[in-house]
């Protein structure tokens, strides 16, 4: 497929696609040369993946042309973009856990011998692998390989098949620094060596680091194509967000009652290991407490315990003076805590029921709703639209599904519920995580609100940008102690940040 | 004396379970190529009725002198049987098991009407005996393990070899587990998931069919209402014991087998309970194919929760979750 170098290696014209009667493409124009990187950027829903899809033959768009290699072309399953040369690595691998590396680079190959055996998948996928100069070891099963060499089996097979054009969606996203960067000078090579990659991504220092043109779409609207070259990142992020706006937060030193109390709590994780030592904490009516620290230091039990989904070894929790222990977790909700669960789609919606009923989740038995065994069905879809248009939820009706809302729309009705539910306290776990910078500020906003209108609030958060943005006071959590709680105005970055790393204040790690 | 009542018992137990486990094996058979590609049926019971009752009125009316003839009808029958099925739970993508529930229950009630006219009716157009190679004497012990008709021989032999070779050996074959196992990474690969779930599934009930007819066609061998007798129930209840592997399938379905014959050979000598003053043990011995079965799944359960992975007798992870491209 390789012809003439000058023209396109992949091009769009006029792409449109909706979903659920959301637009999540609009009439896109969109080129790729041969031989280049070209960053595709974007927030989320900013319609980068959905584009890709298509080129990719996952999707099928409603209107427009997909020219590759100057010849118009009609993708009615991946096997038709594949023959074409285009190969696409998603976010989410499509790789068979219990096969082995040179199991999944072979699946549904036409090359792969009719008849094989281990030994000679293992030669042929060694083969090719020096060929391309990537290295993974054959024999090994997918779920033994760490996120970085299962991206690598992908990018292999997708090589395998011949493709010329390469689409990466959020590759760096599951990856640590070092593996990125390995990436990144994967990436170049295999440009170097005459192939087009199309890199999708919403991290500006990625865009400037590896692409020598970029594409930035936002709404499902090409916003701008051109070299990366002489482009800055405060230029391309705003074109990516449009005006951003900026949130002004000040920062208190409350002194009011405490509204939530942990004395001396003590649980463990799924496992049954210790997850929270001996934990004190108290939060302020009117103030956020952040809880600053790397994942998996037990924050999403503390979140747990303090909403009655997990129970205590030892200790105790009062919310406004009451024991929580003998409560269900009923009863923690009506008494006035909301909770923004770490894992939305699991935890915080029902994602086969319409986005109304999982508008009144938490309330449908209160009497607003319902009048002893019935729902008062009109006050239910009144709500739900006023709850939808208040946090700007993106969707065709309060009657589809809430499993047809894109992430960042069941993130931001969930985040708007609970806080409306919290009278007295919200846990916010991760309450950004995966938004673009709108939403998130939309978010951050309402959490702000509650606050200002006397909510006590714990802020968890991984983001450590976002936890010395918002609260007023920030407690570091490792391995389930606290490490130290400081008034956001004598919080030092540096010094959390070795807190967080396990460092005490005289420097011996804990 | 007694060893010679024990050996003669044995013997005679050997004997009639294999054959009556090659319905068992030839439905496990049938059921475990359509969960190799995530296709769960639970509807054997009723394929077998209506391959047994079709290969009956191949021989009964339509006058069918072959065996082999009488079965591929049969055959075809449970075919077109699995083709609605499959069409439903792939192409419409309704729920596996309420469509596998109907097709047990309504493929029982069709083959039960069919047969109607044709009860007790005997069948002569048998499958016979072969003494492989021939050079076998004919002793009680030999016979037991060794006379039996060329169905037997594909059923425990031929079947296993080739599946276990086309599974393991081939391009085919992996790409059939990723089917089961993650349809929508074999779908990225350019893997048909709909096209190779569905002629799988109606592979698969051929095969269940196939049983159905060995019943009619060589042991039984006469058209008797509820003719499964449980035997499809058995078949989904060996491939999990087997863990989808198909050379343990010929383990399971004689170990099955067993159990089943068991249950005859107790009613057919009168063997009781010494106690609850029960005089016939027979229920309680078919009770016992499901007490292994619960069994054999809670082991690889118990393992998993003690901390081992036992990811090789694990199900196809996309087994009876219907498969959708375009959802978000």
């Amino acid at each position: 497929m390789t012809g003439d170098r000058a023209r396109p290696a992949v091009e769009t014209r006029g792409i449109s696609k909706a979903f659920g009667g959301v637009a999540a493409l609009d009439t896109v124009d969109f080129e790729v040369r041969w031989s280049e990187v070209h960053a595709l950027v974007g927030e989320n829903g900013a319609g980068k993946t959905t584009l890709c899809n298509i080129l990719a033959g996952i999707y099928r768009a409603d209107a427009g042309r997909v020219v590759v290699d100057g010849a118009e072309r009609d993708f009615r399953s991946p096997a038709h973009a594949i023959d074409a040369g285009i190969g696409m690595v998603h976010q989410h691998f499509r790789l068979v856990e219990p096969m082995t590396v040179a199991e999944n680079i072979h699946l549904g190959w036409p090359e792969t011998p009719g008849v094989v055996s281990q030994r000679t998948l293992n030669e042929r996928t060694e083969r090719f692998m020096g060929e391309m100069g990537l290295r993974v070891d054959p024999t090994a099963k997918i779920w033994q390989l760490s996120v970085g060499e299962q991206q690598r089996v992908e990018i292999l097979r997708v090589l395998a098949r011949g493709a010329r054009v390469l689409i990466l969606d959020e590759p760096t996203a599951v990856l640590t620094a070092k593996e990125a960067e390995e990436l990144f000078a994967v990436v170049r090579e295999l440009a170097a060596g005459g192939l087009s990659v199309i890199f999708i991504t919403h991290k500006l220092r990625e865009v400037l680091a590896v692409s020598d043109r970029l594409t930035v779409l936002r709404h499902g609207i090409r916003e701008i194509t051109r070299p990366t070259e002489g482009a800055t990142a405060s230029e391309i992020a705003r074109l990516m967000t449009g005006e951003e706006r900026v949130l002004d937060v000040e920062h208190r030193v409350v002194t009011g009652d405490p509204a939530l109390e942990l004395r001396g709590v003590s649980t463990l994780n799924d496992r049954g290991i210790a997850a929270l030592r001996d934990v004190d904490l108290t939060v302020r009516s009117g103030e956020i407490l952040g809880i600053a620290g790397v994942s998996g230091n037990g924050q999403t039990e503390l979140a747990e315990v303090i909403c009655a989904l997990r129970g205590m070894e030892a200790g105790s929790i009062t919310v406004d003076g009451a024991d929580i222990a003998s409560m269900s977790v009923r009863a923690v909700t009506d008494s006035g805590v909301g909770h923004i669960p770490e894992d939305r789609i699991g935890m915080g919606m029902v994602t086969s029921a319409p986005v109304k009923d999982n508008a009144v989740l938490h309330s449908y038995w209160t009497e607003q709703f319902s009048q002893g065994l019935t729902l008062n069905r009109q006050s239910v879809i009144d709500f739900a639209r006023k709850l939808v248009e208040a946090a700007r939820v993106q969707t065709r009706s309060v009657f589809a599904t809430a499993g047809q809302l894109s992430g960042g729309n069941q993130q931001r009705l969930v985040a708007r519920r609970e806080a409306l539910a919290a009278d007295r306290l919200l846990v916010a776990a991760h309450p950004t995580r995966g938004l673009d910078v709108n939403a998130a500020q939309e978010v951050r906003s309402t959490i702000l609100d509650r606050r200002d209108s006397g909510c006590a609030v714990l802020l968890i958060s991984d983001d450590l940008d976002e936890v010395l943005l918002m609260s007023d006071r920030i407690a570091v959590i490792y391995e389930g102690r606290i490490m130290g709680v400081f008034e956001a105005a004598e919080a030092d970055r540096e010094h959390i940040g070795l807190l967080m790393g396990g460092h005490s204040i005289t420097g011996a790690v804990a | 004396m007694i060893l010679a009542i024990i050996e003669n018992a044995f013997l005679s137990l050997i004997g009639s379970a294999i054959p009556a486990s090659a319905v068992v094996m030839l439905a496990a058979t049938g059921a475990m190529l359509g969960e190799r590609v995530g296709v769960l049926n639970l509807g054997q019971e009723g394929l077998i009725g209506i391959g047994a009752v079709y290969s009956v009125i191949a021989v009964l009316s339509w006058g069918v002198e072959s065996p082999w003839l009488a079965m591929l009808i049969g055959m075809m029958a449970a075919a077109a049987a699995g083709l609605i099925f499959a069409l439903c739970v792939v192409a419409f993508r309704a729920s596996q098991v309420l469509v596998g529930l109907a097709l047990a229950l309504g493929g029982i009630g069709l083959s039960n009407q069919l047969g109607v006219n044709r009860n007790g009716t005997p069948i002569q157009t048998l499958f016979r005996e072969v003494n492989p190679g021939g050079v076998l004497d004919d002793n009680d012990a030999v016979s037991a393990f060794f006379f039996h008709d060329p169905v037997v021989y594909i059923a425990y032999v031929g079947l296993p070899v080739v599946l276990w070779f086309v599974l393991f050996r081939t391009r085919h074959g992996m790409n059939m587990k990723a089917v089961g196992e993650n349809p929508a990474a074999a779908d990225a690969v350019g893997v048909s998931v709909t096209g190779w779930r569905i002629f799988y599934s109606v592979l698969g009930a051929a095969l269940t069919g196939a049983g159905g007819a060995y019943m009619v066609l060589s042991f039984t061998p006469t058209w008797s209402p509820d003719i499964a007798r449980g035997r499809g129930w058995v078949a989904l209840a060996v491939v999990i014991f087997a863990g989808w592997r198909p050379g343990w399938a010929v383990a399971g379905a004689l170990l099955y087998g067993s159990m089943i014959s068991l249950d005859t050979t107790a009613q057919a000598r009168g063997w009781g309970l010494p106690f609850m003053g029960a005089s016939d043990l027979s229920f309680f011995l078919s009770m016992l194919p499901y007490v292994v079965t619960l069994v054999a799944i809670l082991i690889p359960a118990g393992a998993v929760k003690l901390g081992r992975r036992v990811r090789s007798t694990a199900a196809p992870a996309a087994l009876a979750i219907p498969y959708a491209r375009e959802e978000r």
